[in-house]
C-alpha cells in the first residue's frame, strides 16, 4: 500500500524525524481555516495523490496569505492528478498545507527493498529535489547505498561512515546519522518496503526536515500493523471503487481497465500471459481477475457476477490450470452459479486443464451453460475476440 | 536423474497437521514421495497420516534423516519455520506458504547465506520430478517423464507448459516454481545452472514475468557460458498496464533497472535465448529448437 505524504509524514514524525508544521484538508475552507491555524508567513499547499513527480502537475502551489491558500485548494480538490494514456489518474480528496521552507540545501535519503539481493538498503545523497533520477543517471557515484542488517528488530549498519560521506561539516555529519538510523528503524517498524525523503532539507541553521515522504508498506504485513491496517481502509474508501473493494472481500484480485473482455484466470503469471494473448489476438480485455487458490464456488461466483454486470463486457474468457487446492471443478460450480444468478447472455470461452478439468466440464454441462470448450490458449484467446465483435456488430 | 531431489530424497513436512498440508502429502504420498514424518509444535509425539509428528525439526531430522522439507506453516510463522529448518541443516526447503511478510523473507536471506540449505519458494508451487517424486502442490496429470527442465516464476504458467511439452512428446525432467514473491530463494539463474550441468535435461524452459532481475540474471548467465543446450524463454506481461512508480529508490537500487517484459525479452533473445511467441507456443517452441 501507498500512503498519501500527510501519513507517511506523521508515521515517521514519531521516529524523530522532522517534518514542517502542517495540517490536512479536505476542502477549500478547511485549507484556509489550517493556514490561519498555522499562521506561517508562507505557505505550501500539496496535492494528497500517491503520484509522482507532483511539482510539474500541479498538484504543488505556494501562498503567502489563507485566503491565497484557499484558492490553491480549491483549485486542486476534486480535479484529476497523474493520469497518461496507460494510468487512470487520481481524483484529490484533500490537501496538505504546510509552512513552506526556503533556501535550503536539497539532499536525498531513502530505505528501500533490493529485491534481488533480498536486503534493505540505505541510498543518500548530498543533492536531491526535482531531476535526481536524471542527474543519478549521468553521475553514477551521486547515490550512496548501504546495505542493512537486521538483527531481531534492531537494524545494523554503520550510519556513521554514510553520513560522514555526505556531509561536510561534522555537525551536519551527526545529524545525517541520526537521521539515517531513524529511517532504518522506522522501516522495520512499519514494515515498509520504501520510505525516501525527497528533498530533504538542510536549513542555513543545520536543521533536517523531510519536506516529502514517500512511503510503501507491506500488505502481507498488515496483520501485525494494525494502526497501518486502519489507513488501508481509509485509503481504499478514497481510492477505490466499489467493484474492486467487493472483489477483495472475495479472494480476487480484479482490476478493471477499459476494453470489453472479461478475463477470469487463477493466478498471476496465468492472468499476464492470457492478458498477452488477448492484446496480440486484437482484443481489449477488460479487468485482471485473478481467483486465488482458497476462493470458494460462491467467491469465483461473485467474482464473475462483477464482470457480468459490466455492462461493456461482451465476452469472457475463463482460462484456468487447475492445481494446488483450486480445483477446475470448483471454478465450473462458480461459473453456474454466476450465469444463473445473471439473466445476461454473455458468450463464453472455457480453457481448461489440471486438477478435474474432465469432471469439470461434466459440471458446466449439467449447469446448462452454454460455452465455448477450447484446449489452446492461443485459439481461445482468438474465439473470444471473435465473440466480442460479433455481439457488437 | 533429476535435480535437487531424487528417487532416495526424504521429506518432512512443516506444518503436516493443516488442512492444505494434510491435503497435500497424501497426495504426495500417492506419488511416491517418501515423506518421513511431520513437525508441528506441540503436537510430538503424536502421529499424522500415519507418520510421526516431532515438535522441532532437529529432533524430526535426527529421528529420520529426513534430508528435505516442506513448508506449509501460515504466513505469521512461515519464516520462523524455515529459519529453523536452516539451523537444523536440512538441504532442501520448499515453502509453498503465501503472504509472508517481505521483511520476513529478508531475514530468511540472511540466514540462508552461508548456510547449507537452499530454499525454494515461498509462494511456490514447489518442485516436480515426474513419475518419481513430488514436493509440492502442482497438479501431476499433465506430467510425463523426460528431458525439459522448466524453472519458473508462475505456477499457473508452468501447469501449462508442462501440458505443452507432455503434448509435444518432450517431457520433464524436473519443474521448479522459484515463487512469486519479490524476495525468495532459488532464482531462475540457480536453475538454469542446475538444469545446464544436469544430463537427464536437454532443453531449459524459463518462464518469466514483470518485475524483479530474475531474467536479466539469467540472461547474464547465458550470454557468458553460451550452452548448448538451448533455452526457450517466455516472459508474460508484455502488454500489461505499467505499475505506478512510487519514488526513486527503486531504480537506484536496482543495477539493470527496467524490468519490464519487452526488456527482459530483450536481453534474454540478445542473451541467445529462444523466445517463444506466446504462453501457448513455449512446448512447440522447445520441439522445433530440440529438432534443429
Amino acid at each position: 500500500m501507498n500512503l498519501l505524504e500527510y501519513q507517511a509524514k506523521r508515521l515517521l514524525g514519531r521516529f524523530a524525524v522532522a517534518t514542517p508544521i502542517g495540517q490536512v484538508a479536505a476542502s477549500e475552507t478547511e485549507a484556509f481555516e489550517a493556514a490561519r491555524r498555522l499562521g506561517c508567513d508562507r505557505f505550501a499547499v500539496k496535492a494528497q495523490v500517491p503520484v509522482l513527480a507532483r511539482g510539474a502537475l500541479n498538484g504543488i502551489a505556494f501562498a503567502s496569505t489563507p485566503d491565497q491558500v484557499r484558492s490553491q485548494a480549491r483549485a486542486m480538490i476534486g480535479k484529476p492528478l497523474g493520469g497518461d494514456k496507460r494510468l487512470p489518474s487520481h481524483i484529490v480528496q484533500q490537501v496538505l498545507v504546510e509552512e513552506r521552507i526556503e533556501n535550503v540545501r536539497e539532499m536525498y535519503a531513502a530505505v528501500t527493498l533490493d529485491r534481488s539481493a533480498g536486503k534493505l538498503v540505505l541510498l543518500a545523497s548530498h543533492s536531491g529535489g526535482e531531476g535526481i533520477e536524471e542527474r543519478a543517471a549521468a553521475d553514477k557515484g551521486l547515490i550512496r547505498r548501504l546495505d542493512l542488517t537486521l538483527e531481531n528488530n534492531k537494524v545494523v549498519a554503520d550510519f556513521a561512515w554514510l553520513a560522514g560521506e555526505i556531509a561536510e561539516t561534522p555537525p551536519v555529519a551527526s545529524g545525517l546519522a541520526n537521521l539515517f538510523r531513524d529511517l532504518a528503524d522506522a522501516a522495520v517498524a512499519y514494515d515498509a518496503t520504501l520510505i525516501e525523503i525527497n528533498p530533504l532539507a538542510l536549513t542555513n541553521d543545520g536543521r533536517l526536515i523531510a519536506l516529502d515522504v514517500k512511503m510503501t508498506v507491506d500488505d502481507n504485513a498488515l496483520y501485525r500493523r494494525p494502526e497501518l491496517a486502519l489507513l488501508r481502509q481509509e485509503n481504499d474508501r478514497i481510492a477505490s471503487t466499489a467493484t474492486e473493494l467487493e472483489a477483495q472481500r472475495f479472494q480476487i484480485n480484479y482490476v478493471p481497465f477499459e476494453g470489453d473482455i472479461g478475463i477470469v484466470v487463477n493466478g498471476a503469471g496465468l492472468a499476464l500471459a492470457t492478458y498477452d494473448l488477448v492484446v496480440d489476438a486484437g482484443g481489449r480485455p477488460a479487468n485482471f481477475m485473478d481467483v486465488r487458490t482458497t476462493a470458494t464456488s460462491l467467491d469465483i461466483a461473485h467474482g464473475l457476477g462483477l464482470l457480468l454486470a459490466n455492462p461493456a463486457v461482451k465476452s469472457i474468457l475463463v482460462n484456468v490450470h487447475g492445481g494446488g487446492m483450486q480445483r477446475c471443478d470448483t471454478i465450473a460450480e462458480g461459473i453456474g452459479i454466476a450465469f444463473r444468478r445473471q439473466q445476461r447472455q454473455v458468450p463464453l470461452v472455457i480453457c481448461m486443464a489440471g486438477n478435474n478439468a474432465q469432471f469439470a466440464r461434466t459440471v458446466l454441462e449439467n449447469s446448462g451453460i452454454r460455452y465455448v470448450d477450447v484446449g489452446d490458449m492461443a485459439e481461445a484467446a482468438a474465439e473470444v475476440v471473435a465473440l466480442s465483435r460479433r455481439k457488437a456488430a | 536423474m533429476a535435480v535437487l531431489v531424487g528417487p532416495q530424497t526424504k521429506v518432512l513436512c512443516q506444518g503436516m497437521t493443516g488442512r492444505a498440508a494434510t491435503f497435500h502429502c497424501g497426495r504426495m504420498l500417492s506419488y511416491g514421495t517418501e515423506i518421513v514424518g511431520g513437525v508441528v509444535p506441540g503436537k510430538g509425539g503424536s502421529r499424522h497420516l500415519d507418520l510421526p509428528v516431532f515438535n522441532k525439526v532437529r529432533q524430526a531430522v535426527e529421528a529420520t534423516g529426513a534430508d528435505a522439507t516442506m513448508v506449509f506453516v501460515p504466513p505469521d510463522n512461515a519464516a520462523a519455520a524455515i529459519i529453523e529448518a536452516i539451523e537444523a541443516e536440512i538441504a532442501l526447503i520448499v515453502c509453498v506458504t503465501e503472504r509472508i511478510p517481505v521483511l520476513d523473507m529478508v531475514r530468511v536471506r540472511q540466514a540462508l547465506a552461508g548456510s547449507k540449505s537452499r530454499l525454494i519458494g515461498p509462494n511456490s508451487q514447489g518442485l516436480l520430478v515426474p513419475g518419481v517424486t513430488q514436493l509440492g502442490v502442482m497438479s501431476t496429470v499433465d506430467a510425463s517423464p523426460g528431458r525439459i527442465g522448466i524453472a519458473s516464476r508462475s505456477a499457473s504458467l508452468t501447469s501449462e507448459i508442462v501440458l505443452q511439452t507432455t503434448r509435444a512428446g518432450l517431457g520433464q525432467s524436473t519443474t521448479i516454481g522459484v515463487g512469486g514473491d519479490p524476495v525468495h530463494g532459488v532464482d531462475l539463474k540457480t536453475c538454469v545452472e542446475l538444469f545446464l550441468s544436469d544430463p537427464a535435461t536437454d532443453g531449459i524452459i524459463v518462464v518469466g514475468e514483470i518485475g524483479g532481475t530474475d531474467e536479466e540474471e539469467v540472461a547474464e548467465l547465458i550470454a557468458g557460458l553460451k550452452p548448448a543446450k538451448p533455452i526457450v524463454a517466455l516472459v508474460a506481461g508484455r502488454h500489461a498496464p505499467p505499475e505506478r512508480r512510487m519514488g526513486h529508490a527503486g531504480a537506484f537500487a536496482s543495477s539493470s533497472g527496467g524490468g519490464t517484459a519487452l526488456s527482459k525479452i530483450a536481453s534474454l533473445e540478445a542473451a541467445g535465448a529462444i523466445i517463444a511467441p506466446n504462453a501457448a507456443g513455449v512446448g512447440e517452441t522447445m520441439r522445433q529448437a530440440l529438432a534443429a
